[in-house]
């Protein structure tokens, strides 16, 4: 037997127990109809080869392992940015359980939104009930500030037309008549998270400019971060920066707060996010900036409109991106780049020089959302590695264009290849025919791992399985800081392990690196 | 080990009164139907007599931006029944989410060469645009299913777990199945799972189980020598390997498991079950249906169990030998006899750590009322536990488990169980990963008990020393005394035990 009291087994170790062992190879061999071990082997093998790759790159219909979630989780992730801001999301109600499944798996936080519920009736008749219905409970019951209504694809196919839902169920009561609820429509197919949350964004930011008239005020930023599964150390990290310089800025969408609230004993169901006068005044900023360009090409659009001045940014992350985004919130503010911060850049800096003899010319594969990639990407060049494989499953031929023109820029990515499209099964491929010394991405790349062997740092949305990452920024220097150790530390990991065999391998198991 | 204790009534009166003051009226009135306090039931303690009554309704509509906690068809068919199905590939079939959402989160544990010969933990989906609604997918579905046979050829069949759209835009999958199944001389089951059909995930298992019988009983040609002891366990999706703990005493009593469902399982297992003599089933709730099935149409009996916790398992190991006869029932006395060594220990370990603790539970299928006794022979009591999903069979069977006085909600909102919680302050809350955060900012421990918190398993006499472990290390861990800041100290929680 097994198991003990003293010491208790779990799965991992209890059915590595020769108990176990036995019976899970007798349940294979006599009732699982198993295919021959040998054809197991041969195809696992094939799928290794070019062959395999050629083939698996064809695909037209078929998607495995995608790197992109669905619109209403950005519409849901960016709503969490504003202040008491309730999710209500029209339509099917298992999509709201997943997105709040998803969020809080990833962040380790709690994840309000609620749906409104709507099942075949409603699939006949619309949703119109729903949503008088489901606001009025919402409003009751949550105490939101503001309500922030998106849809799940059910929706979108039978045509819900949420201004007029929204205006009927104003004027039925189900909340006052000056109560805010702004609205996206984020169709499931159609583009990604990163467009759903360009469009919940860009409906914040309609519902209170619309009408109203712009008196510009010199200096003032907006940034709008983007879909950020690090937001919670990002965000906190560019308004300490951003305070060092001593600019004027809303930071339009901020979930830091949100996805970090305290133990200490009360359940904070909001918390933090850009207060609704913020955003009201944000429509007299001189600009409006974008951390991810990808994540908010409609919503600048709109800036632009109102006549804001806008820039955009992939994921300001290491050297050459901070100093960009640093020079022009200081070409726009009037405001010089405090010393201070010239010493954090200096030691970036330094520790990359420090360490630029392990990084050099190591070879990487790098997949997410596309300003993602892009960051990382040029990140690691400036380290001297060279991205090998570059792919975002939600990337655009524009992304496409951008990356070549990126990777084209540096000796160190002129061999680099950009996969627009494709997903992590197609990244499989890539691996064993191409093979890199490190894979960049988030806890789906666990498999790749597995399969390949190429070591995964997990810097990107979701994270599931290694805790608070998200909690320590990326961007700016503090945070190029830390994608550099996360990186040196997988390199050194993995050069201890294989040199720490006694008397074969441990010649080269130096303690000094 | 049944605890002398009856929970607070009048208490649990006064909080649903309170969360019902809270709701608009229509709202109130609808919701009023789904809570209640059990009642006292006709006899008390004997075993397999009713405790207490739960009158409450289920299995309707919830009410729109409420919080509801439910998922929904989908998530039952391709989530639950057919996703474990390991060597048969699962297409997510529309938009991307809902396939993402739920890649891997199950835990439905299994062996295998992921991505070659068993595809569980791969998201496969036809990724839909507009495109695609607008036009259809059927001619896209097709092609799919040909680049799976020419990337995947070891897979042993398909099913096609219908998201929202497809229902709405009057694709015929059931005529793609049925050409390409022909045409690749495969196994392909259309699941008309779309997440708008019925209230919760319920129906998902009913459609799941419905396509089961119509897409692959009595399809294929299926060679096997039966047994008199081939028993087949359904309803058990071995998250964290709940099925193996399962099964390696059922084996040990001298039965032989032809099939498992659905965790770790082959399309063969499925195929082969109307050869069985005896169908086990766990989760009442998730595959009744299929066991009815099987019973009218192969006259195979079927008998609910329950191997959460020794009271438990042990009354479930006599009751299967039972009906077996006194060559399995010597066997059976001989293996309790044999893991109450086991037993004792851990109870011994564990019992004066979690004496007197209460536990509030909120899940989904079988385990709001099959998890109570393991509970309460580690001393522990249950006072309040709702369905997600549940019908009206299952409230009726949660009354042979809890206590008069018990809360009972069902589908409950995220507003109510906040308020339940703050007002009852349980020891320890066992609900799902949207429900854990919330819980334990209030200083309240939490165990997951959908995945079990990432441990597991927790069937079997195996399972239940790690349930103890884990229920222990949850209640009795020293965050909880570090919630205050020491300059706004206030009346603390008591100091829990030092670990072990």
């Amino acid at each position: 037997m097994p198991q003990s009291a003293e010491k208790i087994l779990d799965h991992a170790p209890l059915f590595r127990e020769p108990e176990y062992r036995q019976m899970l190879a007798e349940k294979r061999l006599n009732f699982e109809c198993p295919h021959p071990d040998q054809i197991v082997t041969d195809q696992r093998e094939y799928t290794k080869s070019w062959e395999y790759r050629e083939k698996n790159l064809a695909r037209e219909a078929l998607v495995v392992n995608p790197a992109k979630a669905c619109q209403p989780l950005g519409a849901v992730f960016a709503a969490a940015g504003f202040e008491r801001t309730m999710s209500f999301v029209h339509g099917s109600q298992g999509c709201v359980a997943y997105y709040r499944s998803h969020l809080s798996r990833h962040f380790k936080e709690p994840s309000s939104a609620v749906s409104s519920s709507m099942t075949e009736d409603a699939a006949v008749f619309g949703g119109l009930k729903n949503m008088v219905d489901g606001l009025a409970n919402t409003y009751t019951l949550y105490d939101p500030k503001m309500i922030a209504v998106s849809t799940t694809c059910m929706a979108e196919v039978i045509g819900d037309d949420l201004h007029g839902f929204i205006e009927n169920a104003k004027n039925e009561g189900s909340v006052p008549p000056d109560f805010d609820v702004p609205f996206a429509h984020t169709p499931a197919f159609v583009g990604s998270h990163v467009d759903g949350y360009d469009v919940m964004v860009k409906g914040v930011l309609e519902h209170f400019w619309k009408g109203q008239e712009r008196k510009a005020s010199g200096g003032t930023i907006n940034i709008i971060p983007g879909f950020d599964g690090f937001c919670v150390g990002n965000n906190r990290e560019l308004k300490r920066l951003l305070d060092l310089i001593g600019v004027s800025y809303n930071f339009i969408q901020d979930a830091s707060d949100q996805f970090d609230t305290p133990s200490d004993g009360m359940y904070r169901m909001y918390d933090g996010g850009t207060k609704i006068e913020d955003v009201k005044a944000a429509l007299n900023a001189e600009a409006t900036l974008s951390l991810q360009h990808y994540n908010t090409r409609k919503t600048l659009e709109y800036c632009k409109e109102v006549g804001q001045a806008t820039a955009s940014f992939h994921y300001p992350l290491g050297v050459k991106a901070t100093d960009e985004f640093l020079m022009k919130v200081s070409e726009i503010s009037g405001k010089d780049i405090p010393g201070a911060i010239g010493m954090e850049r200096g030691r970036l800096v330094d520790a990359m020089a420090d360490s630029q003899a392990w990084l050099h010319g190591k070879k990487y594969a790098i997949y997410g959302d596309p300003d993602f990639v892009y960051a990382v990407a040029r990140f690691v060049m400036e380290t001297g590695g060279e991205p090998t494989h570059c792919l975002a499953t939600n990337g655009t031929s524009a992304w496409e264009a951008e990356m070549k023109e990126l990777l084209q820029s540096s000796p160190f990515g002129k061999d680099g290849q950009v996969w627009a499209g494709k997903d992590l099964w197609a990244m499989r491929s890539l691996l064993f025919t191409e093979p890199v010394d490190l894979l960049i991405g988030n806890s789906y790349g666990k498999y790749l791992e597995r399969d390949t062997g190429t070591p995964l740092i997990r810097l990107m949305f979701p994270i599931f399985d290694r805790h608070h990452h998200h909690r320590f920024p990326l961007m700016g220097y503090q945070g190029g800081l830390r994608v550099l150790t996360a990186i040196l530390d997988k390199i050194f990991d993995k050069l201890d392990r294989e040199t720490s065999e006694p008397g074969v391998t441990d010649y080269s198991f130096d303690l000094t690196r | 080990m049944s605890l002398d204790h009856e929970n607070d009534g009048a208490l649990n009166e006064k909080l649903i009164q309170q969360v019902l003051s809270q709701y608009p009226d229509k709202a109130a009135k609808r919701r009023k139907k789904h809570l209640s306090v059990a009642k006292s039931g006709d006899e008390s303690g004997k075993e397999g007599e009713i405790l207490s009554e739960c009158d409450v309704k289920s299995n309707i509509k919830s009410i729109p931006g409420v919080m509801t906690i439910r998922g929904c068809a989908y998530a039952g068919s391709k989530g639950v029944v057919w996703g474990p199905v390991k060597d048969m590939v699962h297409i997510s079939h529309g938009p991307v989410g809902c396939g993402q959402y739920s890649w891997s989160q199950r835990r439905n544990y299994y062996v295998g060469t992921t991505g070659i010969d068993t595809f569980v933990t791969l998201q496969f989906t036809s990724d839909f645009q507009e495109k695609d609604i607008v036009f259809g997918g059927d001619k896209k579905l097709e092609k799919l299913i040909d680049e799976i046979e020419e990337l995947f050829p070891l897979n042993n069949g398909i099913s096609i777990q219908s998201e929202c759209p497809i229902g709405l835009i009057g694709d015929d999958i059931e005529a793609v199945s049925r050409k390409k199944a022909q045409e690749h001389e495969k196994t392909i089951v259309p699941v008309r799972c779309e997440g708008f059909r019925g209230v919760s995930q319920s129906l998902g298992h009913h459609i799941a189980n419905d396509s089961i019988r119509d897409w692959v009983l009595d399809k294929a040609e299926v060679e096997f020598e039966a047994g008199p002891y081939d028993i087949n366990i359904i309803g058990d999706y071995n998250i964290g390997g709940d099925a193996w703990a399962t099964r390696i005493l059922l084996e040990e009593v001298g039965l032989r498991v032809v099939g498992n469902w659905s965790g770790d399982a082959t399309l063969a297992e499925v195929e082969r079950a109307p050869k069985a003599k005896l169908n086990l089933i766990h989760c009442y709730r998730s595959m009744n249906y299929i066991c009815r099935h099987m019973e009218e149409k192969y006259g195979i009996p079927w008998m609910e169990y329950n191997f959460f916790g020794p009271s438990q398992i042990e009354a479930s190991l006599r009751k299967i030998a039972k009906h077996f006869g006194p060559a399995i029932e010597d066997k059976t006395e001989a293996v309790i006899a044999k893991y109450r060594r086991l037993v004792d220990a851990v109870i011994d370990k564990y019992y004066p750590r979690l004496q007197g603790k209460t536990v509030m539970l909120y899940v989904g299928g079988l385990r709001p009322r099959h998890v109570i006794t393991a509970y309460e022979d580690l001393g522990m009591e249950i006072v309040g536990t709702g369905y997600e999903f549940g019908h009206n069979d299952d409230y009726q069977r949660t009354g042979h488990y809890v206590k008069e006085g018990t809360l009972i909600y069902d589908d409950v909102t995220g507003y109510e169980l906040e308020k339940f919680i703050e007002g009852i302050r349980p020891d320890l809350v066992g609900s799902g990963i949207k429900e854990k955060y919330p819980v334990q900012k209030m200083g309240i421990p939490f165990r997951q008990m959908h995945s079990w918190d990432y441990s597991g398993p927790y069937h079997g006499y195996d399972g239940f020393a790690i349930f103890a472990r884990d229920m222990d290390l949850a209640i009795n861990s020293p965050v909880w005394d570090l919630y205050d800041a020491p300059w706004k100290k206030k009346a603390g929680p008591p100091m829990a035990l030092a670990a072990e």
